[in-house]
């Protein structure tokens, strides 16, 4: 099921990496490069190749793990995505926690008390989360917490991911990695994940700077998963809370929060679970937005500025990473299922 | 008897007796609050939008530099909440252009409606109506290619596809909104295969094809109109996204161009003065997210009163 999807996603990246109008020669020369100069260009990238020929190469080198050379700042790509991934990475769980946490918790006591007036309120709030422009949310908790509330303990960066002077090591160096080492492309992707660096080298004032600066970005970024995911734990439970099983734990005189938390919720997160899965789709397009906000140069903002810029090599490679990530995520989703219920087997 | 509960029993008897089903879904969305709440709310909006050129205090487009004494970014100024009679009345202020801020949020109110319900057509029509009807009636190797197709556009994050597609049609308003139809096939496309799947196995169909009604007409006059249901709840509450998309695209250079008073290019205009003119972000940004929540409210009442499990509760 996940291969002809990751085909068909690597086929249609190709194909509108192909037909973006412009001439990608002179989008990266300049406008004054001559014809000769374009010629060789075009020659020297394949660009003059039939098309079923580029994309049979195309596929060959990503079988290797080559994504190509970014056409306007000459770096290799996959440099590119162990340099920005980890930072979309870091954004993206956080906000996940963020929502799941919140998410499951709000779910549940609106649904433990259904119908009061803390469920009206539960839902009013999942409500405008669900509707909130992911972009108009960042600016405002940005107006608040970085403003509003300059010179309190509340206050929060509101761009960058450290603040200027604080900085982590490099773990290829902490190491002693050589470049050409077998783990050297792994390590320095984890290098780049701040908070992981700050905690394997114990570098605490880099640590609470980063997750200050992690904060808003999270919030704005998870908000509407976070309501998502209220809205479905509150009507799972809801309907699990109506089961026999549910009542015969309360005859058996078992304490309330042990017939909610070991009972109740073992038979209604198998949803939430599925929408948490979901959620990472809207995730990843969030952050787009999120990073142009608070000034955060991941995955989304080279997207954008790649296409913008009509870098081919650049756009595929990021596309094909991120569609990977989420086929696997939503096959660990699926996996999860028959830890979560054991009726399910997965043969 | 409270208030509202008055109001509901008012509305109750203004609906016309009897029990067709769309009197039913009525009669179950005047008993919903939020539906209520939600329908009320769009209501406004629309007024707002159709009287925009009687509302609207200014030109939306209409730079007031040497027409009136007022400076870039000026806050709100409301006479009645105190602000001086000598300085000009602008409610919500006045933009970096020196244009008025209201009359922009205004007009913007009508291309957010158009935005909602433009591209949610076209996927409804080119998803719900072709893709997915002739996929569910078709079957065999065509459903297989077609459902095939949409777990491909769904693999992607929807924006991301969004923003590519924008960037091969080239910035601008028609093509942003091209793009967020183009990416909300899938969605319809599913609904209405299931929908048409499962009337196609109904006795009233195999009876038209017994006695020889061309696949066609019982494909358009007999199996579509039972299998709209929910593909008018989910156009609804897909009309919700499809503004946020839109503003999003906006937002991000690639949909309505300036001067357009688009909300989401509004915000993105001055997003940088946010510490210094907070207003001028602040109102937008409440507008989009007032009229999502709303087509939320409706889509969600819709879809509870649509139920038939819901029905008659």
């Amino acid at each position: 099921m996940a291969v002809p999807v990751v085909f068909g996603v690597l086929f249609i990246t190709f194909a509108l990496a192909r037909v973006i109008p412009g001439d990608p020669c002179r989008a990266i020369l300049g406008e004054k490069a001559t014809d000769a100069v374009c010629e060789k260009f075009i020659q020297d990238k394949g660009l003059d190749r039939p098309i079923p020929v580029q994309f049979a190469i195309y596929l060959q080198e990503i079988a290797r793990g080559d994504f190509g050379v970014s056409f306007r700042t000459k770096q290799a790509v996959t440099e590119m995505i162990v340099e920005r991934l980890p930072q979309t990475i870091e954004l993206t769980i956080a906000a996940m926690i963020f929502a799941s946490l919140l998410g499951i918790f709000l779910g549940m006591i609106a649904a433990y008390w259904a119908n009061t007036k803390v469920d009206v309120a539960v839902m009013i709030g999942a409500n405008i989360g669900v509707s909130m422009p992911v972009f108009w949310l960042g600016l405002m908790l940005a107006y608040v917490f970085a403003l509003v509330l300059k010179d309190t303990p509340l206050w929060l960066p509101p761009s960058g991911r450290l603040s200027s002077g604080i900085s982590v090591a490099n773990l290829t160096q902490w190491w002693g990695l050589e470049p050409g080492h077998a783990l050297y492309g792994l390590v320095s992707f984890l290098s780049n994940l701040v908070i992981l660096n700050a905690l394997i080298t114990g570098n605490w004032t880099a640590l609470g700077d980063a997750v200050k600066h992690l904060i808003l970005p999270a919030i704005a970024l998870g908000t509407i998963p976070m309501s998502i995911i209220a809205r479905m734990t509150r009507s799972s439970l809801l309907e699990v809370l109506g089961l026999d099983y549910i009542r015969t734990a309360r005859a058996k005189g078992l304490r309330e929060i042990w017939v909610i938390f070991r009972h109740a919720m073992a038979n209604a997160m198998l949803p939430v679970v599925t929408v948490i899965g979901l959620s990472l789709g809207s995730l990843l397009s969030g952050a787009v937005l999120t990073e142009t906000i608070f000034g955060l140069s991941g995955v989304g903002r080279i997207m954008y500025d790649s296409i913008t810029a009509r870098d081919y090599g650049v756009v595929q490679g990021f596309v094909v990473v991120i569609a990977l990530i989420y086929v696997l995520a939503n096959l660990a989703v699926d996996l999860s299922y028959a830890v979560l219920d054991p009726r399910i087997r997965l043969d | 008897m409270p208030p509202s509960e008055a109001l509901v029993r008012k509305l109750d008897e203004m609906l016309p007796r009897g029990s067709s089903l769309w009197v039913d879904v009525l009669r179950n969305i005047v008993h919903r609050r939020s539906a209520i709440v939600g329908g009320a709310m769009l209501f406004c909006l629309i007024v707002t939008a159709v009287f925009a050129p009687l509302i609207a205090t200014h030109d939306p487009e209409a730079v007031l530099i040497g027409v009136e004494n007022v400076k870039r970014r000026s806050p709100p100024c409301i006479h009645l909440l105190g602000c001086p009679p000598d300085q000009p009345q602008h409610l919500m202020g006045v933009d970096g252009n020196v244009r008025d801020f209201f009359s922009r949020m205004v007009y913007g109110a009508r291309l957010s409606l158009q935005i909602g319900f433009s591209t949610v057509s076209f996927a409804i029509v080119v998803g719900g109506l072709l893709i997915g009807a002739v996929s569910g009636y078709v079957g065999g190797w065509m459903d297989n290619l077609l459902m095939r197709l949409m777990d491909v556009i769904l693999a992607f994050p929807y924006l991301l596809l969004a923003i590519a597609i924008v960037t091969v049609l080239g910035p601008g308003l028609i093509n942003a909104l091209l793009a967020i139809g183009i990416v909300s096939i899938p969605i319809y496309a599913r609904v209405m295969r299931s929908s048409v799947l499962a009337i196609k196995q109904m006795d009233f169909v195999l009876a038209d094809r017994a006695i020889g009604v061309p696949p066609t007409r019982i494909l358009f006059r007999r199996i579509l109109p039972n299998a709209l249901t929910p593909l008018i709840v989910q156009g609804t509450l897909g009309i919700a996204t499809a503004i946020l998309d839109a503003a999003a695209l906006s937002f991000l250079g690639l949909g309505a161009q300036p001067p357009t008073p688009e909300w989401g290019l509004m915000l993105s205009e001055e997003r940088n003065q946010v510490f210094t003119a907070p207003h001028l972000v602040f109102f937008p940004g409440l507008a989009i997210m007032l009229t999502v929540l709303s087509f939320n409210l409706l889509g969600d009442g819709l879809r509870d009163a649509l139920d038939p499990r819901l029905r008659h509760r």
